[in-house]
């Protein structure tokens, strides 16, 4: 029991301290309204869990053999009211957490386009977000930035302020984006398009990395995301183009073999379309081949990503808005 | 193979090759050498003292339900100590390997032990030692002599062995699974997982399902239909209760494991696309496959640890356990709803918003019926008088963090606060919390509640509590960091860290593991002092905690056929209510006991079915047919053995109860 008490109360400064972790302290909005959730649902748990801890404990204490005065009464195994109650408190917490959680899981849908930056700022009409097709490959990130026309390997970079719609896909196995200061994590599989929205809110360098086991070069499996000024960005992206090479099929299907620990890459362009040859698992024209299973004839690389390209739609599991 | 160039050696060893045997991993030989000599040595000493026929006869071919459980948790304790050691090693691994420092396990070795951990720790741990419970405790408890099946239950027992020493091969003969403890595909297809690890991996849970599906068939049967005569369902002890939703539960659950695992065997061994990501294959209908038997799984596994926990209350409060009704019908809702949670393990995997919140509420939903349960045990001690021996203490131990578990796990319920946290260590602890906390506890509570009634001696209370105070302080201590880690953004499986800051983090788990080391030494004390001083700590009542329930009205160790009479019961405490009218154990009036027959035939086709396994493995495809059909063989042999009953003459009942009369006056 004592060494109980004694880790709870060791446990206190930490809790305290918990401000400080990237969870509890993130920079992009989305993450901030996760952590907000996060905290809610504790606090409206701890209600109960914190009477239930002290309770046993003093129930333990009070009613051991050796306390002769306390009540025994060994044949009392029932009473209606204990029952309603020990039924109905828990009900209601689930009752206030449910609510809560088909309110934020809706609004906070990674599919859901943004509408505010920040709290109590909304996004203005007509912002397009930034694209980036993001590939999780064996074992490294690939992100193609279609409006710029550049790809990076291993480290990512994105304006302040300005929505982020991350389209994520895999080479060979599953991985999971995740850049816990900007947003929660959501798989990449291949064959297969998520979706993620997110913004980040102040400038600085940030941890990505791959959450979800996917072989031997997993742990390195980790990059850099840039939170920029816009003018910085513009001289990040100017950077990444004035590196000369461009990255086609042939340049993928080198950069798509296993490999660990790959440093910092850019490519000054890209071909078009490469993005969804990839989605497609078409990048070497086969049998695997999605969009040619689907409907035979032109039309397999669809252009520009968008949601509604159903060439990439043959097994997409969720519906974007 | 052509039949113009046979290649015998292909045919006979497949793809073993001697590369396949880790000769040049230093910490595989060590273990290894390590192993063969407690091997040869337990080996010489059965040897020595001529134990072989005793053995043979009076536990392996048994068909007896209590040796059958015993046999069982002593399989769990042994890979409690494998899977350990893996926990050890990462621990290990993550606590020194960051910045320039790589540690001292490369990732093909350091994936395979993670793989290894949660496979070995979940199926043959944990599965064991509840089906060894159960085994042991259930049919005294509702007043049989025996399970429904006895062959059946003696057979899957050794299914599970097979199965757990297939697992153990991979150790010394090519490799274990790379993949996680689920094997995700497309990471567990031949493409990416070419070599014998998957496989392993695969054909060591199928066999040892075969055990448990059969095992859970036979456990519903016995309680349907073997209770003593008077005790309605109402008034089946709690623990019977949580033994028929557990099995209940795996034979609902396990044929979805058994077929997802069928299906990711043809992909590898038949070429199919059900998993893949080309042509059709479709790797998210595994994983909810898989969670469809991976989640009611977490309940088979901890509904009999939360019946563990009202029998012990219970008895050591001296008191009715509060709320029976209210018990039952939470058990009862908990093992529907957990059918209706898979979802929740994999929010991330870009379902929409509506699907994921409904999975989570489902989840949620779960925590009522738990909570209520746990109010249940907080008023079975209130107005008690409780005594606390080493069991009591487990649950104490058990209440407190497991509420903790419980609260992190229906914040991992909410879909937009798991993207944060899914994968991280925050779910590692989480779901080690309940585990350990809701399961382990309820176990080694069980063990020592239960080993006086199979032994009749005690065990020793002193190294009990020192095992106790260790394991407790030692899951504090290695857990809480990784909650800690997992709000700092770390997820799990990474081998190494570049951010120094976390590693103070993972020294202080390290720290909590070798607490729990010590903990694991000290319970393995306590069963070698109690059996040192047995004869100091013998209990020759039959009922040395003042018990509740009809397991303790026989004697300890109870005789094979359990009850002379078979027992009359009136109420849910039968045996306290027996005490309170001074019921006295009779002394005449014997007649014979129809008794089942030991045989062999369970171990033998255990045999077989892990030669198969190990052929299919390695492609040895000449020893799986040869395996294969001498197991069809055996099976339809068996069917044919008229032999397999006996009778036990009441004067030798008579003899048998006169002793226990004797020693219990």
């Amino acid at each position: 029991m004592k060494t109980l008490r004694g880790l709870l109360l060791l446990a206190l400064p930490l809790a305290l301290s918990g401000c400080h972790t990237v969870l509890m302290s993130p920079s992009g909005d989305v993450a901030l309204q996760q952590r907000n959730l996060i905290i809610t649902s504790f606090v409206l748990m701890m209600l109960i869990v914190v009477p239930v801890i002290v309770a046993s404990l003093v129930f333990a204490w009070r009613y051991r053999a050796s306390n002769e005065k306390a009540h025994y009464d060994p044949d009392w195994d029932h009473s209606t009211i204990v029952e309603l109650m020990i039924w109905s408190a828990p009900l209601l917490i689930i009752i206030a957490l449910g609510a809560i959680t088909w309110v934020s899981t809706h609004k906070l849908d990674p599919y859901r386009p943004l509408d505010r930056i920040a709290a109590g700022k909304v996004v203005p009409a007509g912002t397009k977000p930034l694209e980036v097709d993001v590939v999780a490959l064996d074992w490294k990130w690939l992100f193609i930035y279609p409006e710029q026309n550049i790809a990076v390997v291993n480290e990512m970079a994105a304006p302040v302020d300005r929505p982020i719609r991350f389209n994520l896909t895999a080479s060979t196995v599953m991985n999971s984006f995740f850049i816990p200061a900007l947003a929660g994590q959501i798989y990449a599989m291949p064959g297969m398009q998520t979706t993620l929205q997110a913004v980040i809110n102040k400038p600085g360098e940030y941890w990505g990395m791959s959450a979800n086991y996917s072989g031997d070069g997993f742990s390195y499996m980790n990059f850099t995301f840039h939170g920029m000024s816009e003018d910085d960005f513009d001289k990040w992206v100017a950077q990444a183009k004035s590196h000369g090479d461009t990255l086609d099929h042939a340049t993928y299907v080198a950069l798509e073999a296993p490999s660990e620990k790959n440093p910092v890459h850019y490519y000054g362009s890209v071909t078009p379309g490469l993005y969804q040859t990839i989605l497609n698992r078409c990048v070497e024209p086969g049998p695997s081949c999605m969009n040619m299973l689907r409907m035979p004839g032109p039309g397999g690389s669809g252009g520009e990503a968008s949601a509604s390209s159903d060439g990439h739609a043959a097994m997409l599991m969720a519906q974007p808005q | 193979m052509t039949l113009h160039s046979p290649d015998l050696g292909k045919l006979i060893f497949g793809r073993l090759t001697l590369e396949d045997i880790p000769y040049h991993e230093p910490i595989l030989v060590f273990t290894f050498i390590g192993v063969a000599i407690a091997g040869i040595a337990v080996l010489g000493l059965v040897t020595y003292y001529r134990k072989w026929g005793y053995l043979w006869s009076e536990w392996f071919t048994s068909v007896d339900h209590k040796k059958i459980g015993i046999m069982y948790i002593v399989l769990a304790l042994i890979m409690l100590l494998r899977g350990f050691a893996d926990a050890l090693m990462m621990r290990g691994q993550q606590a020194i390997a960051f910045g320039a420092h790589e540690g001292y396990l490369p990732a093909h070795h350091y994936d395979q032990i993670f793989t290894a951990h949660g496979t070995i720790m979940i199926f043959f741990v944990a599965m064991p030692f509840i089906t060894g419970l159960i085994n042991f405790v259930m049919p005294l408890q509702i007043g049989s002599r025996d399970v429904a099946f006895p062959f059946l239950n003696n057979f899957s027992f050794w299914m599970t062995v097979s199965g757990a020493v297939l697992v153990m091969a991979s150790l010394f003969i090519g490799v274990f699974a790379r993949t996680g403890w689920l094997a995700y595909p497309p990471l567990s297809e031949l493409p990416t997982s070419p070599d014998s690890g998957v496989d392993y991996w695969i054909w060591g849970l199928q066999i040892a399902g075969v055990g448990t599906t059969l095992s859970g068939i036979n456990m519903i049967a016995t309680i349907v239909k073997m209770r003593a005569p008077g005790m309605t369902m109402m008034k089946m002890p709690i623990f019977t209760w949580t033994a028929l939703l557990a099995n209940v539960l795996i034979v609902a659950a396990f044929p979805v494991l058994t077929a997802t695992l069928a299906l990711l065997t043809l992909d590898r061994y038949a070429g199919t696309h059900f998993f893949t990501s080309d042509l059709g294959g479709n790797y998210m209908m595994y994983i909810n496959l898989i969670w469809v038997w991976g989640h009611p799984e977490v309940y088979i596994l901890v509904l009999p640890a939360f019946g563990v926990y009202s029998e012990v209350t219970s008895t050591f409060s001296r008191k009715r356990l509060f709320g029976y009704a209210s018990m039952v019908y939470a058990t009862v809702v908990i093992a529907v709803l957990s059918y209706l949670v898979w979802l929740h393990h994999f929010f991330t995997m870009g379902s929409g918003a509506s699907v994921n919140s409904f999975f989570g509420i489902t989840t949620m939903i779960i925590s009522i019926p738990t909570g209520a349960k746990i109010f249940n045990w907080m008023f079975t001690m209130y107005r008690g008088r409780i005594v606390y021996d080493v069991p009591m203490l487990w649950v104490v131990a058990f209440i407190v963090t497991f509420v903790i578990g419980g609260m992190t796990g229906v914040l991992l319920a909410v879909p937009p606060a798991d993207f944060e946290l899914h994968n991280s260590l925050f779910l590692i602890a989480h779901f080690h919390n309940v585990i350990i906390g809701g399961v382990l506890f309820g176990m080694f509570a069980g063990v020592n509640y239960w080993f006086p009634k199979a032994f009749g001696f005690r065990l020793d209370p002193f190294w009990g509590k020192v095992s106790f105070w260790f394991w407790v302080a030692g899951f504090y201590f290695a857990f809480m960091p990784l909650y800690w880690l997992g709000l700092m953004g770390v997820t799990r499986r990474v081998r190494h860290f570049d951010d120094p800051s976390l590693q103070i983090w993972f020294e202080i788990a390290a720290f909590g593991a070798v607490l729990i080391l010590i903990g694991i030494v000290a319970m393995i004390v306590q069963f070698a002092v109690s059996i040192m001083r047995r004869e100091q700590l013998r209990d020759t009542t039959g009922d040395p905690w003042h018990g509740r329930t009809l397991e303790w009205s026989t004697s300890s160790p109870p005789p094979p056929y359990n009850f002379a009479f078979t027992p009359q019961v009136h109420d849910i405490d039968t045996w306290w209510q027996m005490k309170q009218h001074n019921w006295r154990r009779p002394v005449q009036g014997f007649l014979p006991i129809h008794m089942p027959k030991n045989t062999g035939t369970g171990v033998y086709l255990a045999v077989l079915s892990f030669i198969f396994g190990f052929a299919m493995v390695w492609y040895m495809w000449l020893i799986a047919a040869i395996s294969f059909v001498a197991l069809l063989a055996v099976a339809i042999h068996h069917t044919f053995n008229y032999d397999r009953d006996y009778y036990i003459p009441a004067d030798e009942v008579g003899r048998v109860e006169a002793a226990r009369a004797g020693a219990s006056a």
